[in-house]
């Protein structure tokens, strides 16, 4: 088969068992898992033959023309050079491991064959995405992700926190879509075609118009999607869906095409300084917010769901320095590590029975019963931290030094502050990811208290998976000089300086925090010393009976219930809660970005709904009413003289005829006269 | 003999007529009140015609139509008049209002007592 049938076939496969799979899951259940995992696992081998014939070569091309629209053309075109090659191969990879793992995670769900037909069609989208080379086709898949992420987050759709999660992601990612479909538009009509490639020409022609409206009308569309401020606040709610999803979401799918679109099209943004700088400066206030927010977060899943968007935060710096092979890189090393730390959270909550950190943090020997969650998460969360050698200390020094190169003047187009901007925050966010990261491990893995409730081995599915994501989590940085060639040839490898800066950072963050903690454990056992001594057996009875509570709730059930955590068993060692002080309070609820836009927008919309619904039940209502009120009245009046008497009707008769006849005679005389 | 007096005569008639139709209460009054009009008519109907001169006469041959029309009509009616006495044991023009507005038909326990 030619590399063109087989690109052709990778994001055909998921879509084709995706469909199946939604079409026979009702009437035959023995074939769901296969619908689900073969075609899947076809897909990431075909990506990985397309990446390795491919090359990093040359990209391939190749179109044929969907529909004739009159002005410009709608092409079905493939377009693969390194970088789709690459991400694909990621897409393939994780959608794969989400699906393993999600049948031993969800074999209990009564909707388990829907959810795994949107998994597959959810990752059909984005390989098209991915693959496509012209942006109307883009757009398709673009659009598709929104929608299944708005079936997969509302999967648990009894609780109201996934109703209206699901709903929010939906909006908010939409409420981005609707300029980047003006920007779209109008970047097809400067540069006369949908076709990345000939769009790209036009751009280094220089025949871009309006470089700066366009490419401000994309980032909207860019910044909801990869969750970047001021429209990231679907993210961490979104954590209301499965675990499994969680991970597609946040790894391999929806957020990263925000990213991969840019890097793909970065020419059109680069064509405006003004455009870096708005980015640069959205990335900062990103990584930097969601930072602080991971530190305060009391969720497992929401300090990973904030801890995605700090990174989307350092690929959109990357790209806003005009380094698309460092964003992309971090892309994919974050893809991997996000995934396992995702896959490795849903087992941890699994054998917890609880999302709360705090509560695990009273559980004891936790790391004990899930050794491999344990280990691989270790290993997932030194990468996000950034150490050196796992897969994120590589690519996010690929990110800083760009940022410093730009910085210095180095960058052909970007401009000096972008480059400042996006250092510094970078340089502190690493600090903060390094101190939510040693955070969640300390409070998850180091919990002193009541001995962590025993639900037996986790299924294989669950823990190979982890394993097989820890492999690019461990190896991928050093992979870095030969990825190099994959994307655009700029060196990826950490220079002395930003290493120096980033590993520093991230070290002081590590040391802080467990300084932090182990203050506050000490702090935390004194205080459950005094209080033990206060209440005696009681405490005891009451912790025991909150640990067997939260273990008898199934893991799927406790997953939704993250809003309340354990807080009956005293104050939980959270070294976040030291760290940030006075900010905590604000920290904790996302810097209350959610009650401004409530109060913004939301409060406004429903004022207005109110409004029409007066206007329509009171004003319009009473016309309508009064139509059919004054007929009846009238009615009812003439009907009194309907008294069954024949006389008198005749008698009125009569009457009339005399009237008629009197006036047709008057009538007839003043014509006459006249 | 000049046309006046059989105008007024018809006239005379009718109103007699008319007032019959409109005020009596018995049905069977009504109808031959009805008579009275119809006869006023054919009056007219003659006396205009030998006034015209028609040679056509279409004045008396409507009249005989009219005749026949009445016969026919004044059996029917009395027909139904008795049908309505029998059934309802009175032939009172005002008391048949069961077409009023906000009538309830009520069970009749006359027409029991007839069939």
């Amino acid at each position: 088969m030619s590399t063109t049938t087989l690109a052709v076939l990778v994001p055909l496969l998921p879509f084709l068992g995706g469909v199946a799979g939604l079409l026979l899951g009702r009437t035959a259940p023995g074939f769901v898992r296969p619908l689900a995992i073969l075609p899947t696992l076809a897909t990431a081998v075909l990506a990985v033959l397309v990446a390795v014939r491919q090359g990093g070569g040359k990209a391939i091309d190749a179109s044929t023309l969907l529909t004739p629209t009159g002005s410009v053309p709608i092409e079905l075109s493939l377009h693969v050079d390194g970088f789709a090659a690459l991400v694909a191969v990621l897409v393939g990879v994780v959608a794969t491991c989400v699906q393993l793992y999600s049948t031993a995670y969800l074999r209990e769900d009564p909707r388990y064959p829907s959810y795994a037909g949107l998994v597959s069609l959810f990752t059909s989208a984005m390989l098209l995405v991915v693959y496509t080379g012209d942006l109307m086709v883009l757009l398709v898949g673009w659009e598709v992700m929104g929608i299944c992420s708005y079936f997969l987050v509302g999967h648990y759709w009894e609780t109201e926190a996934a109703r209206s999660a699901s709903l929010k992601a939906f909006l908010v990612t939409k409420l981005g879509d609707v300029p980047f479909l003006i920007g779209l538009f109008a970047l097809a009509a400067d540069a006369g075609s949908f076709e990345i490639t000939k769009v790209l020409g036009t751009v280094a022609a220089g025949g871009l118009d309006h470089p700066t409206l366009i490419a401000l009308l994309l980032l909207a569309g860019v910044a909801g999607k990869s969750a970047q401020f001021p429209l990231h606040t679907w993210l961490p709610d979104a954590m209301a869906g499965p675990t499994p999803v969680s991970a597609l979401i946040h790894a391999a799918t929806m957020v990263a095409a925000g990213i991969y679109f840019i890097a793909r099209l970065l020419p059109v943004f680069a064509a405006s300084s003004a455009a870096l700088v708005v980015m640069a400066v959205m990335a900062a206030v990103t990584m930097v917010g969601s930072g602080l927010a991971a530190l305060a977060q009391d969720d497992i899943k929401r300090v990973l769901a904030y801890s995605t968007i700090g990174q989307l935060g350092y690929m959109t710096g990357a790209l806003a320095v005009g380094d698309r092979g460092a964003a992309v890189f971090h892309l994919l090393s974050h893809g991997f590590f996000k995934a396992l730390l995702f896959l490795g959270a849903g087992v941890i909550i699994h054998a917890a029975g609880t999302n709360s950190l705090a509560a695990m943090s009273r559980m004891d020997g936790l790391s004990k019963r899930i050794p491999d969650a344990f280990w691989t998460m270790t290993i997932a969360l030194l990468a996000l931290a950034a150490i050196p050698p796992f897969a994120g200390f590589f690519s996010k020094e690929a990110v800083l030094v760009a940022a410093e190169q730009t910085a210095t003047g180095h960058s052909e187009f970007a401009p000096g502050s972008a480059g400042w901007v996006v250092l510094v925050a970078g340089v502190l966010t690493a600090l903060l990811t390094a101190a939510y990261a040693t955070r969640l491990w300390l409070m998850a893995f180091r919990g002193r208290g009541a001995a962590a409730p025993d639900h037996g081995k986790e299924p294989i599915a669950m823990t190979g998976v982890l394993w097989l994501l820890a492999i690019p989590t461990i190896g991928l940085g050093l992979a870095a000089d030969s990825l190099a060639d994959w994307f655009d040839g700029r060196a990826l490898t950490p220079t002395l300086v930003t290493s120096v800066l980033g590993t520093g950072a991230a070290v002081v963050g590590v040391m802080l925090t467990y300084a932090l903690w182990q203050r506050a454990t000490a702090k935390a056992a004194a205080v459950a010393a005094t209080a033990s001594v206060a209440n005696g057996v009681a405490a005891a009875a009451a912790v025991a009976a909150t640990v067997a509570e939260s273990a008898a709730e199934a893991p799927e059930v406790a997953e939704v219930t993250h809003d309340h955590p354990a807080a009956a068993a005293g104050p939980a060692a959270d070294p976040g809660k030291v760290l940030l002080g006075p900010l905590h309070r604000h920290a904790a609820v996302g810097f209350h970005l959610d009650a401004v836009y409530a109060r913004l927008f939301v409060r406004p919309v429903l004022a207005a709904a109110s409004l029409v619904r007066f206007l329509d039940r009171e004003v319009v209502d009473t016309y309508v009413r009064g139509a059919g009120a004054a007929p009846r009245l009238f009615g009812s009046l003439v009907r009194r003289a309907q008294t069954g008497n024949v006389q008198s009707y005749l008698s009125a008769l009569f009457a009339g005829a005399v009237v008629l006849a009197i006036a047709t005679a008057v009538l007839a005389n003043i014509n006459a006269g006249s | 003999m000049h046309l006046a007096y059989p105008a007024v005569l018809a006239a005379l008639l009718f109103c007699t007529g008319l007032y019959g139709v409109l005020a009596r209460r018995n049905a069977i009054l009504v109808l031959m009140s009805v008579e009275l009009m119809l006869n006023a008519v054919n009056l007219n109907l003659v006396a205009f015609d030998v006034w015209l001169r028609d040679t056509l006469h279409a004045g008396q041959a409507l009249t005989l139509f009219t005749i026949a029309i009445a016969a026919a009509e004044i059996g029917i009616g009395l027909a139904i008049v008795l049908m309505v006495y029998r059934n309802r044991g009175t032939s009172d023009v005002d008391r048949l209002r069961d077409t009023a507005e906000g009538h309830e038909p009520t069970p009749n326990h006359r027409s029991e007592v007839t069939a």
